[in-house]
């Protein structure tokens, strides 16, 4: 029982990741912004910013592309279903987007399993290191969760951007590292015993363990990777009639609850 | 080619449509009952509120209880998180809804949040009335953790670790919502209250007390949750319109109040010739 940490930090915050001096400058992780970062590309500034370490070009193509070939531009996939909505009714730009960005934390797509992928993927290989087979380890993880997040995928049997990405970490030279290749022989794996095909989230998450992203970082640098899809989905919707975004009659909402009552 | 027309499924909600129009509405029934021929006559808010999540009328006490719950939790006040998320919105003259947004992204948390309340029900399903099982869960509440968007949870569900003693407000709340229940949460809460903040070090925070009557009102974890954001956005809302009003130049601003431990220092700024700044 104290309030020790709120009495210290009531009227001080001491800290190393930044400072805006207004008429001055402005300091990012020890570096003068304009002086010293100046002449990054807002992408590697994002992650400097997040993980306050600096990447190779090869990672920045393949963490660049990774959310390229997300910026699908299909209204009936939900972040952009929402920016739709949003548009056809008119509601701001920034609402539109931030709403999509928002239930882009789901469960059963998006940052939840995105995260538990790489989790996964560092702890697989924590257990392979330490002279597990890779069998067990599988068996074990689906007999806990019941899932291995990135294999499998709602909606398709087949990931469309897996054989360009794999071209594409050909091309980069980063097809060596550990995580990746155990991702691949995982893949081959619940192949043969489930039947189960990969998505992306596993080659991408297993690519980014080889760079060695927390998954905290890893959480924070996809968060706005889906914008790109969504903008193209509220101006479609912005510019055709008001509420003229897939309407619901009213013999569509299907109900299946208590019938009528009195009050 | 003619499209499949999808579909909307629901166990809540039904709708007739007018005859010269079937996207507008001429009956809407929640949970069987007529909402604009009926409810809306005879149907208090909570009444209602109660009804859409739980799919019954609740009774009198349950009603009472929300509305007291309701009221509660109404404004948490400019010093609290949500509330300063939303007053940040208003100040700088942003959307409404944005106020609102930054309210509800900021109350979700699990320090007085309501991802918090969300661990707390599932330790009411879990512990239910039995004390030993309480201490142990408090003490443990991230047993069972696995990888998640949320972070473990960093003291005892709906306590207040940089508490001392139980605030009078909590404590009036308590007693309030307490009387409204018998044999309930709220009031084995109530008689345990000491022990479990002894067991803890640190006392009771509205959002103990708030997992408490919404399992009392048989909420899930997931209703709960949804009824303590909804329920918290009153305070946030007038204080953001409030904000807006008083202007910038009384809101804080903290710039003289952050110390940087690894500043490098001024690099100057470059010379334009014929540009004086």
């Amino acid at each position: 029982m104290s309030t020790q940490s709120l009495l210290e930090s009531e009227d001080l915050l001491t800290t190393e990741m930044g400072k805006a001096f207004l008429c001055e400058r402005a300091v990012m992780r020890g570096k003068d912004i304009h002086n010293e970062l100046g002449g990054m590309d807002w992408f590697r500034m994002n992650l400097f910013s997040i993980t306050g370490r600096k990447f190779s070009d090869e990672q920045i193509q393949l963490l660049n592309y990774s959310w390229v070939a997300t910026s699908y531009p299909d209204p009936s996939i939900w972040p952009n279903h929402v920016a739709a909505l949003a548009g056809s009714v008119r509601t701001t730009v920034s609402l539109s987007m931030i709403a999509g960005m928002a239930i882009s934390e789901a469960s059963i797509y998006g940052r939840r399993p995105e995260r538990r992928a790489l989790d996964f993927f560092y702890r697989a290989k924590g257990r392979v290191d330490c002279g597990e087979k890779l069998q067990d380890i599988v068996e074990s993880e689906l007999e806990t969760h019941g899932v291995i997040y990135g294999y499998g995928r709602p909606l398709a049997k087949i990931d469309e951007r897996i054989p360009h990405t794999l071209k594409l970490v050909s091309e980069l030279g980063l097809d060596n590292g550990k995580h990746f290749k155990l991702a691949l022989e995982i893949y081959e794996l619940l192949k043969q015993t489930r039947g189960l095909s990969m998505n992306i989230a596993a080659v991408n998450t297993s690519l980014v363990a080889d760079m060695g992203l927390t998954v905290e970082e890893y959480q924070q640098f996809l968060t706005p990777c889906f914008i790109t899809g969504m903008a193209p989905c509220y101006i479609d919707a912005r510019d055709k009639p008001e509420g003229g975004f897939f309407p619901v009659r009213c013999e569509s909402i299907e109900y299946r609850g208590t019938p009528k009552r009195k009050w | 080619m003619s499209h499949k027309r999808q579909v909307y499924h629901t166990n809540i909600w039904e709708e007739e449509a007018e005859a010269d129009n079937p996207f507008a509405t001429k009956t809407a029934y929640c949970h069987g009952y007529d909402v604009y021929g009926e409810i809306l006559q005879k149907a208090s808010w909570f009444e209602y509120l109660y009804l859409m999540f739980k799919g019954e009328r609740p009774t009198a006490d349950q009603a009472v209880l929300l509305e007291r719950l309701a009221i509660a939790l109404a404004n948490p006040g400019p010093k609290e998180a949500s509330v300063r998320a939303a007053m940040n919105g208003g100040v700088g003259g942003s959307t409404h809804a944005s106020s609102l947004m930054a309210a509800l992204a900021v109350g979700a948390g699990q320090y007085g949040g309501s991802h918090e309340v969300f661990i707390a029900l599932q330790m009411w399903n879990k512990c239910q009335f039995n004390l030993d099982k309480w201490k142990y869960c408090l003490t443990n509440p991230n047993e069972g953790h696995r990888e998640d968007i949320w972070l473990p949870i960093e003291h005892g569900p709906g306590f207040d670790p940089n508490g001392v003693s139980c605030p009078t407000v909590v404590l009036q709340t308590l007693k309030t919502l307490e009387a409204l229940k018998t044999a309930g949460a709220l009031s084995w809460l109530s008689e345990n209250r000491e022990s479990l903040e002894s067991h803890l070090g640190y006392p009771l925070a509205m959002s103990g007390i708030a997992a408490a009557a919404l399992y009392d009102l048989e909420m899930n974890d997931h209703e709960a949750t949804m009824l303590y954001l909804m329920l918290r956005l009153p305070g946030a809302a007038v204080h953001a319109i409030e904000q807006r009003g008083m202007g910038w130049k009384k809101f804080p601003f903290y710039a003289d109040n952050i110390e940087l431990k690894n500043d490098p220092g001024p690099m100057g700024v470059p010379h334009i010739e014929g540009v004086e700044l």
